[in-house]
């Protein structure tokens, strides 16, 4: 279901779908942005696209493509990062 | 999911991940430039411009069921999200009449919450039992 991409020089790029997240507060000038919110168990979870590599291919992949079917998402700190 | 882009999963998929799993890795390896999807899942550090050791269980309705995040030194347990999603679908499949006590596993006790089941817990359920079922 995701669909291929070319690949050109410019380097594919995803990003949130959607509805925007619910922005936070504005902060006080000199004030370091602290504690990002953590979304919450029972929550829809917010959808995305990301470009990804697939067996050999570019493709564009969709969270909300995947409805119907159970997934885990995993994020990891970066390729080649051992564990 | 990380920060790296498409192309240095490939790298890493061709150069070492297919090493360790026949026909290289059967999902998509997703890139996320900036950590935008990171930030809304709470998992990107600003201050390291990586991601955290993130994973989300996500049902058939789009709706997150659990979560587990780790510092990175630390690796996941595969086995236990796969459990994990055996007890999610086992609930899911009972409409929400059954629970998975502790350490559940597929063809053991589930416990019918209601009325009558308060207080009695400890008539069919044991801390022992879940050391037995995972042995």
């Amino acid at each position: 279901m995701p669909e291929e991409i070319k690949a050109g020089c410019a380097r594919p790029t995803g990003g949130p779908v959607g509805e925007k997240p619910v922005e936070a507060p504005p902060v006080l000038a000199g004030e370091r942005k602290e504690a990002q919110v953590m979304i919450k168990v029972g929550a829809k979870a917010p959808d995305f696209t990301a470009p990804a590599y697939f067996k050999g291919t570019f493709v564009q992949v969709k969270l909300s493509d995947y409805l119907g079917k159970w997934v885990v998402l995993c994020f990891y700190p970066g390729d080649f990062t051992f564990v | 999911m990380s920060v790296d882009s498409v192309f240095v999963h490939k790298m890493w998929n061709d150069h070492e991940l297919s090493r360790m799993v026949d026909g290289g890795v059967p999902f998509p390896m997703l890139s996320d430039g900036g950590g935008r999807v990171g930030s809304v899942y709470g998992v990107y550090d600003p201050d390291a411009g990586v991601e955290m050791r993130g994973r989300f269980i996500i049902d058939p309705d789009g709706v997150i069921q659990g979560y587990e995040v780790l510092t990175p030194p630390v690796g996941r347990n595969v086995g236990e999200t796969i459990r994990q999603i055996q007890a999610f679908q086992h609930v899911r499949a009972s409409k929400g009449t059954e629970a998975t006590p502790s350490g559940w596993r597929p063809g053991k006790l589930t416990l019918k919450p209601g009325p009558g089941l308060v207080g009695k817990v400890w008539e069919v359920w044991k801390p022992s039992m879940e050391s037995e079922e995972n042995p």
